[in-house]
C-alpha cells in the first residue's frame, strides 16, 4: 500500500514528508528529480517513476508535486485517486492548496494525513467525516483555541463512518434548509482549420450544495434522462433505481459534493457554440506575417457567450506582434511566445476581431508549425447538451426546503487548429 | 539568548496565528527550551510544545532527544494531545526501543477505553510502532479488538494484523491471527470485510502459495454483498480480490459479472478499472453467442472513454491499460477512435500513449481520419511526438494495406516540408513500407534521394543506404550516391557502415562492370581498417563469397527477404493474458509480468485467463486454449529443467530453423530429410518408393495408413530416433518443479512441497519436508488413499533423523502401481496422509500422467494402424497446443524423453504428422497424432484411446513437455 508521501515545491525542495510504514529516506526523491529534469515542463513529468526498490507515483497540482512512494504492487490509479483526495482535502480545509498554506497549517496537515491513511490503507477520506475528526482551521477558532485551550480535534467517534450512509454525518441542523444544484457542462472539442469539427464531447457534472436538516432522502428526475448513458455517480446514489427508472434517488452528504459526472460523446448531440475565422500567413523570405482572427457565435440557443479568452502558443520564429483588437485587450509575451486575447462578451451584431502583423526573425525560414487557438468561454443558463432537471423531491423530513438549479456551459479543452 | 528567542516568539504571535510559528529555525538550546515546556504544568503550554516538536519532526529535524518528555505527555484526556504524542511515538520508537516500552502500559489501558475511538486509535498506533518488544505486548489487546463489539475497532484491528505481519510474520501465524482475519471476511459490516480482504491480500503477497484468500462460492457471495456497501477504497480491494477467483462455470461467471457491472459507474477511476479487470477476466468464460456477452462488451466502452476525460495522470494509467484491452478485445473500442485524438496541450506522456492506441485501432474504416490527424501531429512542436507521429503513418501503411498509397503520399508531403527530423523519420518508415510492399512505390525514390544530404542520424542514413542498395538497378547514379557516403566511412556509426557494405556489394552484383573499384574499396575499408568484428566478419564473408562463387553470392545477398509482419509490437499472447489478469496494476503500466519487477513479492503466481465453457467451439475460436480446470492447479514452470536444455541442444543439431534462406541449409539437414522421406515412402509400400518427393501421395489418406504395410522398416529413421532417445532419456524426462502441497499453517508447522518424477523406470514422489514450527518433528509416515492407477508407496517414508525447527529434508519416495484402485475425480488426483509425532495431516495433489508412461510404450507400426482403426472415432479427442515453437524433430526428441514414442512421421503440404504411442502402467495404450505446421506455433493434437478419460491428461502432459 502507500508507503510514504513527499511534497515537493517547484524549486525542488521537499517541504513535507509523511511515512505510514517504516521511514523511507528522502533520497528516494532523487529519482523523481532526475525525471523532473528530463521533462521540459512540470506537467510532463511521467506519473509513474520506477526506482530500484520503490515506485514513485506523482501528481502535479497547484505548483506542488505530491510524490507517493510504494513498494509492492499497488494499483497506480488507487494511489493517484488518493493523492487527488489529499489535494481536495487541503483545498477544502485551507481554502487554497499552496506551499504557504500547508506550512502554515502543518500540524493539521499531519493530523489529516494520519487520519486519511492507516498503514497505507485509506481510512477516512470523506470530507464530512474528516471534518468531524479534525475541525478545519478558521481565524476565529484559532483565536478561541488559544484563549480557551480547546483543540481542533473532535472528541466524538465519527458516527458517520459506521452508519449505512457513511458519507453523511448525523445530527445535522440548519435554520435555513436549502439544496442547490449546478449543472455544469464543459465542451472539449478539436476544430480543424476549415472549421469542421474533428471531435467534440461534453463532460458534464452536477455539483450540489445541500444544507438540509436530519436525514433527507432526495429524488431528482430529468426531462431527458436518455442523454445520460455514460455516468459516474457519487456513492450515495441508488444505482438500482437509476437502472430501472432513470431517477436519481439518494441521501445526500452534508455540504458540497459532486452528485454525478457524465459524458456525452455522440457527435450530433454536441453543439459548437462559437466559430473562429482566422488567417495567419507567413511569407517566405519576408520578416512580416499577417494575422487575422474573428470570433462569432454559432449554436448558442439564443444565449450570450461571455468571458471569452483566446490564447495561443505562437511559433518560435515570431519575434513580436502588432495587433489591434476590436474589443478587449491582448498581450503577447515575446519570451514564451504566448498570445492571449481577453475578448469578454461576443456581440453578434459586431463580431470581435484581432488583426495586425507579426514580425519574424529576419533571415529565418518561415515557421513549420501552425499555432493552435485555445478558446475559453462561458454561457450562463444553458446546458449545451440540452439536459434539464424535471423535479426535485424530498422525503423523510417534514420541512420544506428551498431548492435551486443553475445551468452553465463552459469551454473545456476547446482547440481550433490553423 | 533568552531575550532573542522571546523577541522571536512575540513577533510570531504578532504576525499570524498559524502553525508557521513552529518553524523557527533550530537554534542551540531550542531542544532544552522545548524540554522545559514539555514538562510544564500548564496544559496549554505542553500542547504547544508538542506541536512544535511535531512540526520539527515533519520537516525532518531530529527531535528524538525529547522522547521521554514527550511520552510523559501521553497520559492525558485531551484527544488532540494524545494523537500528537502517538504521531511522535510512531516516528521515533524505532530509534528508542527501550523508551518505547514505557508507553506500552498506556496503550494497553487505552485499548480498554469505553470510547471506541480511543480503542481504535490505540490499537492502530501500537501496530505502527515497529519495535519487536512492543509487538509481544500487542497480541492480547489486538485479539480483543479483533472481536470488539464496535465495527470501527474491528476494521482498524484488521489492518493492524497486516502491520504486525510486516514486522513479525511468524508471530501472526503462531497467534492464529490469520484465521481470525479470515473469519472477518464473513463479518456483518462491509467495511470490516473490505479491510480484512485488504489485509489478507497484502499478507498473501508474501505467501504466494498459501491459501489465505481461499475463495469459494459462499465467500464470493459475501464479498459481492459487501462490495455494494463499502467505501470506494474497500471496493477496490474487494474487486482485486474477486479477480483472483476462478468461477466454476459460465453461469457463476455471469452472475458475478452482473453484480460487478454497476461499479463501472463509480466516480473513482480505480474502482472502475478494477471492475474492468474482473469483467475482462470473467467474460472469457462466457460463451460468445450469449446475449449477455454482447451486452457486457457494450457496457465496457463508455467507462473506458470516460477515464480519458480525467486528469492526465489518470489518463496515462488508463491508456496503458486500454492498450492491453484493445489488443485482447479490439471490438470494445473500435468505434471510439476519436477519443484518442491528441489535444495539443496534453502532456507528452499522454500524447505518445494515445498515438499507440490510434495505430492499434486503425482499420480500413477509419484510416482516412487517422491519417489526417497524424499529418496534423507531424507539424507540432514537440520533436519526440512528431517523430512518433511520422513513424505511426508508416505503421498504418503496413497495417492497412488499402491505405498504403495514401500513407506514402502523406509521407512525401511531409518530406517536402524539409523539416530535418521529419524527413529523417519519414525515410526510416518508407524503408519499412518498401519491405512490406516490394516493387510498388519505388517511384518515390527520386524524392528521397534529393534529401540525402540533410540526413544526419544513423538510422535515417542506414535506411537511405539500404534503399539505394536494394533498388540500385533503378537509380542511375547509385554508385555516386554510395560513394559519397563512403568518403566519411570511418566516422559513421556501425549501423551505417554495415548497411553501406551490404549496399555496395548489392550494387556490385547488380552492376558489376562499373563498380568493381567501389566494392574493393569498401571491402578493404571493412576488413583492414575497421576494428569492429561484426563489420570485419561481414566484409570477409562477402569477399570470400564474391571471390569463390559470384553466383552463390548473388543468391545469398540478393535473396528474397521474408515479409515483415503487420504488427511488430504486439504483446506476446501468454503475457497479454497474464497482463489482462493484472489490469490496473503496475504490471499493466509497464506491460511486464509482476514477477519481472515487483520487489518483495516472492514467487508471484502467474495468472491465466479462465477458459470458456462449452468445448464445442474450441477449434474455431482462437483465444480458447485451455479447457476448464486445467490451468489453476498446475503452476507453470519458470526454470527450464535440464532435459529442456538438452532438448534444445538436440533441436539445434537436428534441424536448423526452416524459415532461413534455402541456400544456407546445411547438407546434414538434407540428409535427415532424405532419410525421413525414404522411410515414409517405404512405409507406403512399393509404388512410389524411391521417389524423392516426400509423401505427396499421402494427401489422399491423411489419417488411415494403408493396412498392407509390409515394407522393411527404415533403419535410418530408427537410428535417428534412437540417438535422440539415447541422449535424452536418462535425465531428460520433464519434471514439474516442486509446489507446496501442504502449507505450514494447515499442518501445525509442517510444510510439504513436492513433485513427481519417473526416473529409470521407477515412479518417484519427491518431497521436501520443512519444519516451520518451534519443536522437533519425528515419527513420519505416509499413506495414500485408493486412486485411479493404484499408486502406493513402495516403502516407508524414510526420514532418518528428527526434523528440527527450520530444517528441511528432501526425500525421494519410490512408488509402485499395485495398490488398490478407485477412480478419482480428476483422474490424476492423489489423496495423501502424512503422520508425524504431532498429528496426522491430509492433503491432495495431482500427478502428471507422464509418470505413468512406461518405457516399453513403442507400438509396432502395423499394430498401431490396426489399433487406430479399431478404436471408435467417438473416442478421438482433439486439442490445440498454442505457441509451441519447436519443430517436429525437436518435439519428437523431447516427447521421447517422456516415453512418448514416435512411430512414424509424414510430411504433407508443409505439415508434419507424427504418429505416437504411449503405454500406461496399467496397460492402457494411448495413440496420438500430432500435426505440426511449419511456421505456425500451433500444434493440433488428436488423441485416441480406449479409455477416453485420459485424453485430457495426455493433452496436459504434451502441453507441459513441449513448452518446458
Amino acid at each position: 500500500m502507500i508507503h510514504s508521501l513527499f511534497l515537493v515545491n517547484s524549486s525542488g525542495d521537499i517541504f513535507l514528508e509523511k511515512h505510514w510504514k517504516s521511514v523511507v529516506s528522502r533520497s528516494v526523491c532523487d529519482y523523481f528529480f532526475e525525471a523532473q529534469e528530463r521533462a521540459s515542463e512540470p506537467e510532463n513529468v511521467p506519473p509513474v517513476i520506477p526506482t530500484p526498490h520503490h515506485y514513485l507515483i506523482n501528481v502535479f497540482r497547484h505548483k506542488i508535486f505530491f510524490v507517493a512512494v510504494i513498494q509492492t504492487e499497488v494499483p497506480p490509479l488507487f494511489v493517484i485517486e488518493f493523492l487527488h483526495r489529499v489535494v481536495d482535502t487541503f483545498q477544502d480545509y485551507f481554502g487554497v492548496c499552496s506551499e504557504a498554506a500547508i506550512k502554515d497549517n502543518v500540524v493539521v496537515v499531519y493530523e489529516l494525513l494520519e487520519e486519511m491513511l492507516d498503514n497505507g490503507f485509506p481510512l477516512a477520506t470523506e470530507s464530512n467525516i474528516l471534518k468531524e475528526l479534525i475541525k478545519p482551521p478558521t481565524i476565529l477558532r484559532t483565536v478561541v483555541n488559544t484563549i480557551t485551550g480547546s483543540t481542533n480535534v473532535g472528541e466524538q467517534l465519527p458516527t458517520g463512518q459506521l452508519s449505512v450512509v457513511p458519507w453523511r454525518r448525523t445530527g445535522v441542523k440548519y435554520t435555513n434548509n436549502e439544496a442547490y444544484f449546478d449543472v455544469v457542462e464543459e465542451i472539449d472539442a478539436i476544430i480543424d482549420k476549415s472549421g469542421s469539427t474533428i471531435t467534440a464531447e461534453i463532460q458534464g457534472v452536477i455539483d450540489a450544495c445541500v444544507k438540509l436538516t436530519g436525514m433527507p432522502d432526495l429524488t431528482l428526475s430529468f426531462m431527458n434522462p436518455r442523454l445520460l448513458d455514460d455516468v459516474s455517480f457519487h456513492p450515495c446514489v441508488r444505482f438500482k433505481r437509476w437502472e430501472a427508472e432513470r431517477i436519481l434517488s439518494f441521501i445526500p452528504p452534508d455540504g458540497n459534493f459532486r452528485l454525478l459526472s457524465y459524458h456525452v460523446s455522440s457527435q450530433n448531440l454536441v453543439a459548437i457554440p462559437v466559430y473562429v475565422k482566422h488567417n495567419i500567413t507567413f511569407r517566405e523570405g519576408s520578416s512580416q506575417g499577417r494575422f487575422e482572427l474573428t470570433l462569432g457565435p454559432k449554436q448558442t440557443m439564443g444565449k450570450a457567450v461571455e468571458s471569452v479568452l483566446v490564447s495561443s502558443q505562437m511559433p518560435r520564429g515570431v519575434l513580436n506582434v502588432n495587433l489591434t483588437p476590436s474589443q478587449g485587450t491582448y498581450t503577447f509575451d515575446p519570451v514564451t511566445k504566448l498570445l492571449s486575447w481577453d475578448v469578454g462578451k461576443i456581440n453578434p451584431q459586431k463580431l470581435p476581431s484581432l488583426k495586425g502583423s507579426m514580425s519574424l526573425q529576419t533571415g529565418a525560414s518561415k515557421p513549420d508549425e501552425n499555432p493552435t487557438f485555445n478558446i475559453q468561454f462561458k454561457i450562463q443558463q444553458l446546458a449545451i447538451s440540452g439536459l434539464k432537471v424535471n423535479r426535485l423531491d424530498m422525503y423523510g423530513e417534514k420541512y420544506k426546503p428551498f431548492k435551486g438549479i443553475k445551468y452553465m456551459t463552459k469551454a473545456g479543452k476547446f482547440q481550433v487548429r490553423t | 539568548m533568552e531575550w532573542a528567542s522571546q523577541l522571536c516568539e512575540n513577533r510570531h504571535i504578532g504576525s499570524k496565528m498559524t502553525d508557521s510559528k513552529y518553524f523557527t529555525t533550530t537554534k542551540k538550546g531550542e531542544i532544552f527550551e522545548l524540554k522545559a515546556e514539555l514538562n510544564s504544568d500548564k496544559k496549554e503550554k505542553k500542547k504547544e510544545a508538542v506541536k512544535k516538536v511535531i512540526a520539527s519532526m515533519t520537516v525532518g529535524k531530529d527531535v528524538s532527544a525529547l522522547f521521554p518528555d514527550v511520552v510523559n505527555c501521553m497520559q492525558t484526556d485531551n484527544l488532540e494531545l494524545k494523537k500528537l504524542v502517538y504521531l511522535y511515538l510512531m516516528n521515533y520508537a524505532k530509534s528508542q526501543p527501550d523508551m518505547a516500552i514505557m508507553a506500552v502500559n498506556t496503550f494497553v489501558k487505552d485499548c480498554e477505553d469505553p470510547n471506541p475511538l480511543i480503542r481504535a486509535l490505540a490499537v492502530r498506533t501500537m501496530g505502527c510502532i515497529r519495535v519487536d518488544k512492543i509487538t509481544e505486548y500487542l497480541c492480547e489487546p489486538l485479539r480483543k479488538c479483533l472481536k470488539d463489539e464496535d465495527p470501527y475497532v474491528r476494521k482498524t484491528a484488521a489492518v493492524c494484523v497486516a502491520k504486525l505481519h510486516d514486522i513479525n510474520a511468524q508471530l501472526v501465524e503462531d497467534q492464529g491471527f490469520l484465521d481470525t482475519l479470515k473469519d472477518l471476511i464473513s463479518d456483518s459490516n462491509p467495511m470490516v470485510v473490505a479491510n480484512a480482504v485488504a489485509a489478507l491480500s497484502e499478507i498473501a503477497e508474501s505467501h504466494p502459495n498459501s491459501n489465505l484468500l481461499d475463495l469459494n462460492p459462499q465467500s464470493i457471495n459475501k464479498l459481492l454483498t459487501a462490495l455494494n456497501e463499502c467505501t470506494e477504497w474497500g471496493q477496490i480491494f474487494i474487486l482485486d480480490c474477486l479477480a483472483n477467483y476462478t468461477p466454476r462455470d459460465d453461469r457463476e461467471s455471469q452472475s458475478i459479472c452482473e453484480r460487478v457491472t454497476p461499479r463501472l459507474s463509480h466516480a473513482n477511476s480505480a474502482v472502475v478499472l478494477s471492475a474492468v479487470k474482473v469483467l475482462m477476466k470473467f467474460m472469457e468464460m462466457l460463451p460468445k453467442d450469449l446475449d449477455y456477452y454482447g451486452t457486457l462488451l457494450k457496457k465496457l466502452a463508455p467507462p473506458l472513454v470516460t477515464l480519458l476525460s480525467a486528469e492526465p495522470e489518470l489518463q496515462y494509467v488508463a491508456l496503458r491499460n486500454i492498450n492491453l484491452i484493445v489488443q485482447k478485445r479490439p471490438e470494445i473500442l473500435k468505434h471510439e477512435m476519436k477519443v484518442f485524438f491528441v489535444k495539443y496541450n496534453d502532456p507528452i506522456y499522454v500524447k505518445l500513449e494515445k498515438l499507440d492506441i490510434m495505430i492499434r485501432l486503425a482499420s480500413q474504416a477509419n484510416i482516412a481520419q487517422v491519417l489526417a490527424e497524424l499529418k496534423e501531429y507531424a507539424t507540432e512542436v514537440d520533436v519526440d511526438f512528431v517523430r512518433k507521429a511520422v513513424r505511426a503513418i508508416g505503421r498504418c501503411a503496413i497495417k492497412v494495406e488499402q491505405s498504403a498509397e495514401r500513407c506514402v503520399s502523406t509521407l512525401l508531403d511531409l518530406i517536402q516540408t524539409k523539416v530535418n527530423y521529419v524527413v529523417q523519420e519519414a525515410i526510416v518508415v518508407i524503408k519499412d513500407i518498401f519491405r512490406k510492399y516490394p516493387n510498388k512505390y519505388e517511384s518515390v525514390i527520386a524524392t528521397l534521394c534529393e534529401n540525402l544530404d540533410s540526413l544526419d542520424e544513423p538510422e535515417a542514413r542506414a535506411a537511405m543506404i539500404w534503399i539505394v542498395g536494394e533498388y540500385a538497378e533503378r537509380i542511375d547514379n547509385a554508385d555516386e550516391l554510395l560513394e559519397s557516403f563512403l568518403e566519411g566511412f570511418h566516422d559513421e556509426s556501425t549501423q551505417v557502415q554495415l548497411q553501406l557494405l551490404t549496399a555496395i556489394v548489392k550494387l556490385f552484383l547488380k552492376k558489376p562492370t562499373e563498380t568493381q573499384e567501389l566494392v574493393q574499396q569498401v571491402l578493404s575499408l571493412a576488413t583492414q581498417d575497421s576494428d569492429n568484428p561484426d563489420l570485419r566478419d561481414r566484409g570477409y564473408i562477402y569477399w570470400r563469397l564474391l571471390s569463390t562463387d559470384p553466383v552463390a553470392a548473388k543468391e545469398v545477398v540478393l535473396a528474397e527477404k521474408p515479409l515483415i509482419s503487420e504488427e511488430t509490437d504486439l504483446i506476446e499472447p501468454t503475457l497479454l493474458e497474464e497482463l489482462i489478469c493484472h489490469i490496473g496494476t503496475l504490471a499493466s503500466v509497464y506491460h511486464k509480468p509482476p514477477s519481472a519487477f515487483v520487489e518483495g513479492s516472492r514467487g508471484v503466481q502467474h495468472r491465466r485467463l479462465p477458459a470458456r465453457a462449452g468445448s464445442g467451439e474450441s477449434s474455431e475460436s482462437p483465444d480458447v486454449g485451455q479447457p476448464v480446470g486445467a490451468v489453476p492447479d498446475t503452476p507453470p514452470a519458470v526454470i527450464p529443467s535440464q532435459g529442456d536444455l538438452l532438448g534444445d541442444l538436440l533441436n539445434l543439431d537436428l534441424a536448423p530453423p526452416t524459415s532461413s534462406a534455402p541456400t544456407v541449409t546445411p547438407s546434414m539437414q538434407m540428409g535427415a530429410m532424405d532419410l525421413l522421406g525414404g522411410g515414409l515412402d517405404s512405409l507406403l509400400g512399393g509404388d512410389i518408393a524411391g521417389s524423392p518427393a516426400m509423401g505427396a501421395g499421402l494427401a489422399s489418406a491423411p489419417v488411415v495408413m494403408p493396412a498392407s504395410l509390409g515394407a522393411p522398416v527404415s533403419s535410418g529413421l530408427d537410428d535417428l530416433f534412437d540417438l535422440g532417445g539415447g541422449v535424452g532419456m536418462p535425465t531428460g524426462a520433464f519434471v514439474v518443479p516442486k509446489t507446496i502441497w501442504l502449507p505450514a499453517m494447515k499442518a501445525k508447522g509442517l510444510e510439504i512441497s513436492g513433485t513427481f518424477a519417473r526416473r529409470a523406470g521407477v515412479i518417484q514422489m519427491e518431497l521436501s519436508l520443512t519444519n516451520k514450527a518451534m519443536s522437533v518433528m519425528t515419527d513420519f509416515a505416509i499413506q495414500f488413499n485408493r486412486n485411479s492407477f493404484g499408486l502406493a508407496p513402495a516403502g516407508p517414508l524414510q526420514v532418518l533423523t528428527p526434523l528440527s525447527p527450520n530444517q528441511t529434508t528432501e526425500i525421494s519416495l519410490p512408488l509402485s502401481n499395485v495398490g488398490p484402485v478407485m477412480k478419482m475425480e480428476p483422474l490424476n488426483n492423489l489423496q495423501v496422509a502424512v503422520k508425524n509425532n504431532i498429528d496426522v495431516f491430509y492433503f491432495s495433489c495431482q500427478y502428471p500422467i507422464s509418470i505413468l508412461f512406461v518405457e516399453e510404450g513403442k507400438m509396432e507400426r502395423q499394430v498401431f494402424l490396426a489399433t487406430w482403426k479399431d478404436i471408435p472415432n467417438d473416442n478421438e479427442t482433439q486439442y490445440q497446443i498454442k505457441d509451441c515453437h519447436l519443430n517436429s524433430d525437436a518435439a519428437t526428441t523431447r516427447l521421447q524423453s517422456s516415453n512418448i514414442f514416435t512411430i512414424a512421421k509424414r510430411t504433407v503440404e508443409g505439415q508434419d504428422m507424427l504418429y505416437q504411442s504411449i503405454k500406461l502402467t496399467n496397460g492402457i495404450w494411448v495413440l496420438v497424432e500430432l500435426r505440426v505446421q511449419t511456421g505456425s506455433p500451433n500444434y493440433m493434437l488428436s488423441v485416441k484411446c480406449r479409455a477416453p478419460e485420459v485424453a485430457q491428461l495426455v493433452y496436459q502432459c504434451y502441453e507441459m513437455v513441449l513448452k518446458n
